[in-house]
């Protein structure tokens, strides 16, 4: 991980420089525009290095803007619809109607929880069965009012417990899939923190996938995979490397269609700023997509996944 | 034919079966020594004990389908390795020894063929291969099953025998799922049938996709059916796990499944299915 003592020296300089400008309107301007410039600085080699696993803590942090509160700074109005209509509501995974820009979108996005209390109903952002029968309804929902589906995804998984299984969790991630992939309308997603596995692509199958520079998207956890794979669990980093996780990476796979840069030094240094870079490539997506007919965007969907993975396969000679 | 429902679960251990040249196979449950033969007309259940064997893809195949009927549709695909993955081995040399193993060059074998004579297309998964993992040459070929299903207006069976997706493919592997579920809305669309049969293991990334989107789903006796696997459970929550958990019985009464079937009745079962959707009387 970069040094981040480093730059916390430097920044509370910054603070303090800045504080003896505003109280003693003593000159000093220059000399803060040479160290705020020396702290970017800083920041940029810092960060340039950073390794596949530097990303999965990144992705991991604690103070990284996600769930309802990126939701709010990202769209207007945000209104959440509750239940799966069948027994449930899971805070895990969690939707509704929203505004972005002038169009009306429905919304879906993991949740880990704000406070102790709403983290451990969220079990670290892990849905239950009823949260992903809840995207299905709230899926179904844009389709008949013709609602673009906006999908911010941010979980280490579905929950692997005894009621999700009892509750036939593999069933309600399948669901999902197969509702996402012939809903009639635009669907957008884009992988804010960790994308993981099962429970992740469940609500990110769609006409396009975004990711946050830092984020990650995977099969397993490095963690998992370094168990299977390596038999121990000090090979996480080098699992990270493996998995071919980060957002760089897919991009180059083609598995990603856009990759939006956060702040340097990572997104919770500047939510807002990394929720107006993502507001603007959503809307700039969306109008994209408005302008397909519906059978020309379930055609390029049907491609899209039909395809994937294709040249991957080679054809063996002989 | 009768329909038969076995009510007792039966926990027969399915044990992985290695070397296939010998005359005699050990039972891994009892430590018998069952002559080979005998273990082939005992539809390899260990005739002293009841464990289930595992069954290899063409072991699978020739269970279900009539003598002289299966025609071979498996693509000649294999990995190219997209990551250049490499664990404590590198990918390339896992995906030679099972190509060498099984005599496959990957985790799946499709084919069209009668079953009881029904005309059918299949997709068999062979678990020796990777823990039968879905990677992209396994997304292609239930992808191509699927089509020649819709293009030959015939029942699509799925036997399942996978742990998941296969790591070694990371993402790649995942969008495997979406690409299984998106072809198989062409089934939906056609009105052509899909049967799964999930045998042991059917979990993970199969099971979270095209596995558990059948219209008709059988469990075969001592399954095991879930989306984690139990492992996964005990150290991620530190629950403990109730006795029959993801098995077949456990995935019937929780509403997974249509019927648990013991191993030497799946053929007749699946026919019983195809006389009624054909309309025919069953024999
Ligand atoms: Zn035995």
């Amino acid at each position: 991980m970069p040094d981040e003592r480093a730059i916390r020296i430097l920044e509370e300089k910054v603070a303090e420089l800045r504080r003896m400008i505003e109280e003693g309107g003593l000159e000093l301007s220059q000399e803060l525009e040479v160290l705020e410039q020396r702290l970017q600085q800083l920041r940029r080699e810092q960060y340039a290095k950073l390794s596949d696993w530097d990303r999965v803590q990144l992705a991991r942090h604690p103070e990284r803007p996600r769930g309802l509160a990126l939701v709010q700074k990202v769209c207007d109005d945000f209104y959440e619809l509750r239940g799966d209509r069948l027994g449930g509501d899971d805070p895990a995974l969690r939707g509704g109607v929203a505004r972005l820009g002038d169009r009306p979108v429905a919304v879906l996005f993991h949740e880990r929880g704000a406070t102790p209390a709403e983290q451990r109903a969220c079990r670290g952002g892990m849905p239950l069965p009823t949260g992903y029968r809840k995207a299905v309804r709230i899926m179904r929902l844009a389709g008949r009012l013709r609602l673009p589906l906006v999908s911010f995804v941010d979980t280490p998984g579905a929950y692997p417990g005894v009621e999700a299984e009892a509750g036939n969790i593999a069933g309600a991630i399948a669901d999902c899939l197969a509702t996402l992939l012939t809903l009639p309308v635009p669907t957008l997603a884009v992988i804010l923190g960790e994308g993981g596995s099962g429970g992740a692509i469940a609500i990110a199958a769609c006409d396009r996938v975004l990711m946050l520079e830092n984020a990650t998207y995977t099969v397993i956890s490095p963690e998992g995979a370094a168990a299977i794979l390596w038999k121990e669990s000090s090979a996480a980093p080098q699992a990270a490397q493996a998995l071919a996780l980060s957002a760089a990476r897919l991009r180059k796979l083609g598995v990603v269609d856009g990759v939006i840069p956060e702040p340097v030094g990572g997104a919770h240094l500047d939510p807002q700023a990394t929720a107006q870079a993502l507001r603007e490539a959503l809307l700039g997506h969306l109008e994209e997509l408005a302008s397909l007919a519906v059978e020309e965007l379930l055609a390029l969907r049907y491609s899209r996944y039909r395809n994937v993975g294709i040249r991957d396969a080679k054809a063996k000679t002989g | 034919m009768p329909i038969r429902r076995d009510s007792k679960e039966r926990y027969v251990e399915v044990e992985l079966r290695r070397g296939e040249e010998t005359l005699w196979e050990r039972c891994r449950a009892c430590g018998e020594l069952v002559f080979r033969r005998r273990l082939k007309e005992n539809n390899y259940i260990c005739p002293k004990c009841g464990a289930y064997f595992f069954l290899t893809a063409q072991e699978r195949v020739v269970a279900l389908i009539d003598e002289g009927t299966f025609q071979d549709l498996t693509l000649p695909l294999e990995s190219t390795d997209p990551l250049s993955f490499s664990d404590r081995k590198p990918y390339r040399d896992r995906l030679r020894e099972a190509q060498e193993t099984t005599g496959l060059k990957d985790a799946v074998v499709v084919g069209r063929g009668k079953l009881a004579g029904h005309p059918v297309v299949l997709a068999v998964m062979e678990f020796r291969f990777i823990g039968g993992s879905m990677g992209t040459v396994v997304g292609e070929q239930l992808a191509h099953a699927m089509e020649q299903a819709v293009e030959a207006r015939e029942p699509f069976l799925f036997v399942v025998a996978s742990g998941g997706a296969r790591v070694q493919e990371g993402v790649l592997s995942l969008l495997q799922m979406a690409k299984t579920v998106a072809v198989r809305e062409q089934l939906a669309r056609q009105g052509v049938p899909y049967i799964a049969v999930l045998t042991y293991p059917s979990t993970g990334g199969v099971m979270a996709s095209l596995a558990s989107l059948a219209d008709f789903t059988l469990a075969e006796q001592g399954a095991l059916i879930g989306f984690a696997g139990p492992r996964v459970i005990e150290q991620t929550t530190g629950q403990k796990l109730p006795p029959g958990f993801q098995r077949a019985q456990y995935a019937l009464s929780h509403g997974v499944v249509d019927a648990v079937v013991p191993r030497e009745g799946l053929k007749g079962e699946l026919a019983h299915l195809l006389d009624i959707l054909q309309g025919v009387p069953s024999a």
